[in-house]
């Protein structure tokens, strides 16, 4: 059961956003500019950085929907799961790679992060704008995910339900909510 | 020296933000939002549990900054600051507060930590949920700029009257006029627009 009285029937982090959209305004819009906005870095890579952040935190909402969204955008779950399990193996770039170590070493705490870290991933090719980027979304997944496990969410194990918002997400991106297109609704207009 | 080219003469956090002005608008929104927007909980209260949590992340910037804030928020008491961060429970602060820190606290470890005695506790002393809800995300969101002013490895000069002075044009002005300090055409918006 939630810490605190959120509205009912909504999953992880939307249950937050319903109960404080004055939060959630600019939450939403720092994760649709890190992740779905126009970037060198693919909205595939950097949501399986999102992914393995959120792994690492043991947020299951959050590397669950967003390895969803991740494997829309790779057209690949089987990736999401390597990386989780041990990116080094895993059929991405060694830029990608370099960029994980980075982020797992924010996720453990910023001063982590050696020099040594950061010139590797230029060595492969990264940006200042790519390592900006990859440590803000790491450093943001240490929120996202603190709050939604913070607040003791409710976050069911209902495969169908994130393999959706997954698409949602890809298709769409942050600012409007996944949840504001029922389930049902959707169905019936298939059908 | 910073990982990546950070404009030059900028502290801590305002480095990135003008670095990527894209993000540092939704970025100071939210401290708009849940340090200094008009709250249930007093700012400086807000900016006593921001502080709190950015030392135990080891921050020398944020907790500095963030102190000076508050500092000027609670009359210029520097002392009650510091005896916050070295142990809160016998600072002169209010229970309720003392049970938030515990709560903040805990986040900062990692979202599970936090019991449902903690927030009972926090209940019993009088805290509502949105001051529940908001000592969460503070709390998370400095596990958030703690790890982006280090993960860069920012610049930050051990000044004291440099916090001090900022942080009483901070308590005064807020996040998004500040911003316009260092971040060109920083659009200002009211707040819930």
């Amino acid at each position: 059961m939630p810490h605190i009285d959120l509205p009912r029937e909504l999953p992880g982090i939307s249950a937050g956003f319903a109960f404080r959209p004055e939060t959630a305004k600019p939450m939403r819009e720092l994760a649709h500019i890190l992740l779905h906005e126009p970037n060198t870095l693919t909205p595939g890579e950097r949501e399986l950085i999102a992914t393995y952040v959120s792994s690492r935190n043991d947020c299951y909402f959050c590397q669950t929907s967003h390895g969803a969204a991740a494997a829309c955008h790779l057209g690949d779950a089987n990736t999401v799961k390597q990386v989780k399990s041990d990116f080094t193996r895993a059929p991405i770039s060694e830029k990608l790679k370099r960029l994980l170590v980075i982020a797992g070493k924010v996720q453990e705490g910023g001063k982590r992060v050696a020099t040594d870290d950061v010139e590797a991933a230029r060595q492969q090719g990264a940006t200042d704008m790519e390592i900006h980027d990859t440590v803000l979304i790491a450093a943001a997944f240490c929120m996202y995910n603190r709050y939604v496990d913070g607040l003791a969410t409710w976050q069911p194990t209902d495969e169908a339900m994130y393999a959706q918002m997954g698409q949602h997400l890809a298709d769409e991106g942050y600012r409007v909510s996944s949840m504001q297109r029922p389930v049902q609704e959707e169905l019936t207009a298939v059908s | 020296m910073p990982h990546i080219q950070l404009p030059e003469g900028l502290q801590g956090i305002r480095g990135p933000l003008a670095f990527r002005p894209e993000t540092a608008k939704p970025l100071n929104e939210l401290a708009e939002t849940l340090l200094h927007a008009p709250n249930s909980l007093p700012a400086g209260d807000r900016e006593l549990i921001a502080t709190y949590v950015s030392y135990l992340n080891d921050c020398y910037f944020c907790q500095t900054v963030h102190g000076a804030i508050a500092a000027a928020h609670l009359a210029g008491d520097e002392d009650l600051v510091k005896r916050v961060k070295a142990d809160f429970q016998h600072a002169d602060i209010s229970a309720k507060l003392k049970a938030l820190l515990v709560v903040a606290g805990k986040v900062q470890r990692g979202g599970k930590h936090v019991t449902a005695t903690d927030i009972e506790k926090a209940r019993q002393a009088g805290a509502t949920d949105t001051e529940i809800h908001d000592t969460v995300l503070i709390a998370a969101a400095f596990c958030m700029y703690n790890r982006y002013v280090d993960g860069l490895a920012t610049w930050q000069p051990q000044d004291e009257a440099l916090y001090r002075e900022r942080g009483k044009k901070t308590a005064r002005e807020g996040y998004v006029q500040m911003s316009r300090e260092y971040i060109e055409n920083t659009e200002l918006k009211p707040q819930g627009a």
